[in-house]
């Protein structure tokens, strides 16, 4: 690999990010499979970067599961997305990050159809005006949330107190980067490094001191692809896609999967897990499986926040052997404690995958 | 293990680093004029078999050279020999002997 | 008083018009901006379809030069119209011409552009023109590390018939290089497999569909697909995926070295250039002639001639053939 070929693509593929006054909109599937996940992202943009993040109780789902299984029509999806954007002009702001790479790429493709043909535009604004009696306005600047922590990536290394570094070797751990698919692939020039060599989720892994593993199946999908899953049926095609990934990259061991998209940072774990008890197999060496993390649940861990304060323990393969690698302390004891302290049971040990390290 | 109710589909890509290739390299030995073939289908178009039957001489030769041999060799059962492909082939491909190692593999591939 | 012609390209194009109008008795100058003449032929290997060495019609052209004026190292500039004469700013200088030929050929695909392919990044992933420098060097194909090849995958149409990088033209003799090339791989490293990923293969020229045949009959394997992707495997390798479109099935396979068939694209000097003297271009970037047909020397502006790749890709005949047309309509305007 020859890294300036890379670095000449990063360059060419950089965009505007805002530099404060963000209105942050929730992921669907990071809130109710990694509630603490978006929590993080929060704490670090507010208590570490100082930066102001504004949220709407009344701010809805972009609808983009539904549209991309055929269940909301693209009248429907366009008038949502208008209501959202009117809710941030409403709060005063107008730098748009959502927490999900669905709605990313949602928001993107609804944008650029506005540019594109204005009469869609125009038949939105009606329809919310009819339905809300809002009006809306574009975002002045539209970035993922992933593109923020990008954007103070050196900042948040500076404040850390890990690394990305085995503590017994002193070597750099292994991570493989996993960019959602709406990310980029629709639209090359909207994301950090382009649709074939992203740079989003590797200059965060360079950042904290990791080593990127480029591997074959870098850019497959994870498999989730919205109907492939939602229906039983196909659901072995999402399986099946996410073990080609796990296959493509076991000859490399990597330490960690870093994921910027809420249903890959899903599909990646719980897949998993799934196919332990299936075939019997774990793609690690020592029947742990691979962590994964999002790229805020890395940050909060490399920034010192505590492991299942964060929610970590909402993964379905465990994170110990990464925190034991960089020599992060976590108290066991701790792992199934709610919010107040009080005991949540620990769940059923899986057969043929290790729950504990 | 337990049955969710689903499993991984089972990929349907040609895979040359696992392909068996020993028909075909066992073909071009004996009939190097196997490697002629330019995909054009006349074989196919004039084949006799194939009126009646979805065998496909050229079919079955890109089987052979992506390593699906038992599927190459059940197809190779239903040619009739008439000669007609031999006959119009543009690049002089010795198709009949092509047939005919195909099934001398059948009888000696366990 | 001697006629003055300015010949702008140094390469096959520029050096045989040059040539012939030398023979027809007028002062030529011969402008090219590298400090060898010969353009990317000299660059090159062997030459299909009858494998001669390139060298050979380089230094044929360049020793039957008689008294052209050959200023190498020369970037032309700019090129005005005075009085019905031409001024041509070169290096600081100015030269007066009645005629200009532009012959400025073309620069093979920027082959990182098409990023999925990896050029830039991957150590083993190379042009046909970074392939033809290896034979030159050392007679056969070498992986990054120095081993020897045992798979070798040419692509064609690489920054060809590809409207995702703006080239939705063929450039003509990728398909019959790559032919070439695969045939001579498999001469220097006999037991290396070679597989060419094709759309069409098109051998339109004498000798062409010989050479395919011969490529068959060596064990060279075709695919009908185009490149998806490629991606480093280890050791430096290369993994790639393609649709095997015969067979209707995704096909993915591993090898040493991947070859791109960089097809060839409009010289952006000559774009500048052409804007100078008001000529307009044809819808790939190329220098558009009077007449396709009837007229394809001649162009829009009095006493300005294009010969050879600037014009459209073309291979070493056909551009030999066209610079004797331009020589003679280039005589037929000065004796007017």
């Amino acid at each position: 690999m020859k890294l300036e070929g890379k670095r000449k693509i990063w360059n060419e593929y950089q965009k505007e990010i805002a530099d404060d006054k963000y209105f942050y909109v929730r992921s669907c599937i990071r809130q109710a499979v990694f509630p603490g996940s978006e929590n993080t992202y929060l704490r670090i943009m507010r208590d570490v970067l100082k930066k102001d993040v504004h949220e709407s109780a009344h701010h809805t789902t972009c609808t983009g599961i539904g549209y991309h299984t055929e269940v909301v029509p693209f009248e429907t999806i366009q008038t949502v997305v208008a209501r959202n954007f009117a809710l941030m002009r409403e709060a005063g702001y107008e730098n748009y990050t959502p927490s999900c790479v669905t709605s990313f790429g949602i928001y993107t493709e609804v944008l650029d159809t506005w540019h594109h043909f204005p009469e869609e535009r125009k038949r939105t604004a009606e329809y919310l005006k009819k339905a809300t009696q809002r009006d809306f306005q574009e975002p002045g600047n539209m970035a993922h949330t992933s593109d923020i922590i990008y954007k103070f990536r050196h900042q948040i290394a500076e404040k850390s107190k890990y690394k990305l570094i085995n503590k017994a070797t002193g070597l750099p751990l292994k991570v493989v980067d996993h960019i959602g698919c709406h990310y980029a692939k629709m639209f090359p020039a909207k994301g950090i490094g382009g649709a074939e060599h992203p740079h989003v989720l590797a200059g965060l892994i360079e950042a904290f001191g990791g080593e990127v593993i480029d591997y074959p199946e870098r850019r497959h999908c994870c498999g989730f692809g919205f109907r492939q899953y939602f229906i039983k049926a196909n659901r072995g095609y999402s399986i099946a896609a996410s073990k080609k990934k796990f296959e493509s990259m076991e000859p490399y061991q990597p330490d960690l999967i870093l994921t910027n998209c809420p249903g890959c940072n899903f599909f990646m774990d719980r897949w998993q897990y799934a196919l332990a008890e299936m075939e019997g197999k774990t793609y690690d060496t020592k029947g742990n499986g691979i962590p994964v993390l999002a790229y805020e649940e890395l940050a909060g861990l490399m920034l010192g926040f505590d492991p299942w304060e964060m929610g970590l323990q909402m993964h379905q393969v465990g994170i110990e052997t990464l925190m034991d690698k960089i020599g992060i302390p976590y108290n066991l004891n701790e792992k199934y404690k709610g919010a107040k302290g009080e005991d949540l049971g620990v769940p059923e040990s899986p057969r043929n995958i290790n729950f504990y390290k | 293990m337990i049955d969710f109710g689903f499993t991984p589909f089972a990929a349907g890509v040609t895979d040359l680093d696992k392909a068996n290739l020993s028909l075909a390299k066992q073909i071009t030995e004996h009939e190097p004029s196997f490697n002629l073939c330019i995909s054009c289908g006349s074989c196919s178009a004039t084949c006799t078999a194939g009126q009646f039957t979805k065998f496909s001489f050229r079919v079955m030769c890109h089987q052979i050279r992506k390593g699906n041999t038992t599927l190459a060799i059940e197809e190779a059962s239903k040619c009739m020999l008439c000669g007609k492909c031999t006959l119009i082939c543009p690049r002089n491909v010795n198709t009949r002997n092509i047939i005919r190692l195909v099934r001398k593999a059948q009888t000696t591939t366990p | 008083m001697t006629k003055t012609v300015a010949i702008i390209g140094g390469g096959v194009a520029g050096l045989e018009t040059a040539k012939q109008l030398n023979s027809l008795g007028y002062s030529v100058k011969l402008f090219e901006k590298s400090n060898t003449l010969g353009g990317h032929v000299a660059k090159w290997d062997r030459l299909f379809p009858n494998k001669r060495h390139a060298s050979e019609v380089v230094s044929s052209l360049t020793l039957s030069q008689g008294n052209t004026q050959t200023l190498v190292g020369t970037t032309v500039s700019s090129i005005k119209r005075q009085h019905g004469n031409f001024i041509i700013s070169a290096n600081s200088n100015n030269h007066e011409a009645d005629a200009v030929v532009l012959a400025t050929g073309f620069e093979l695909f920027p082959a990182e552009k098409k990023e999925e392919y990896g050029y830039g990044l991957f150590e083993n992933v190379i042009t046909s023109a970074d392939l033809e420098q290896m034979f030159i060097k050392h007679g056969k194909p070498a992986m990054a590390s120095g081993h020897k090849p045992v798979r070798i995958a040419f692509i064609h149409c690489v920054g060809s018939r590809d409207e995702k990088v703006n080239r939705p033209y063929c450039s003509k003799v990728c398909c019959v290089t790559a032919v070439k090339q695969a045939i001579e791989v498999k001469e220097a490293i006999p037991n290396c497999e070679v597989f060419c990923f094709y759309m069409d293969l098109r051998m339109f020229g004498p000798g062409y569909e010989d050479l395919y045949k011969e490529a068959q009959s060596k064990g060279v394997t075709f695919i009908r697909g185009r490149l998806s992707e490629s991606s480093e495997i280890e050791g430096g390798r290369v993994q790639i995926k393609a649709e095997d479109t015969l067979a209707s099935t995704p096909l993915k396979m591993s090898v040493d070295i991947v070859v791109l068939m960089v097809g060839m694209s409009p010289q952006l000097d000559t774009s500048k250039l052409a804007a100078d003297l008001g000529l307009s271009l044809n819808a790939d970037g190329f220098i558009a002639a009077t007449d396709l047909h009837t007229n394809p020397t001649e162009t829009t502006t009095k006493g300005v001639f294009v010969t050879g790749a600037c014009t459209g890709p073309n291979n070493i005949t056909d551009t030999v053939n066209a610079a004797k047309a331009t020589a003679l309509d280039v005589h037929n305007y000065l004796s007017r």
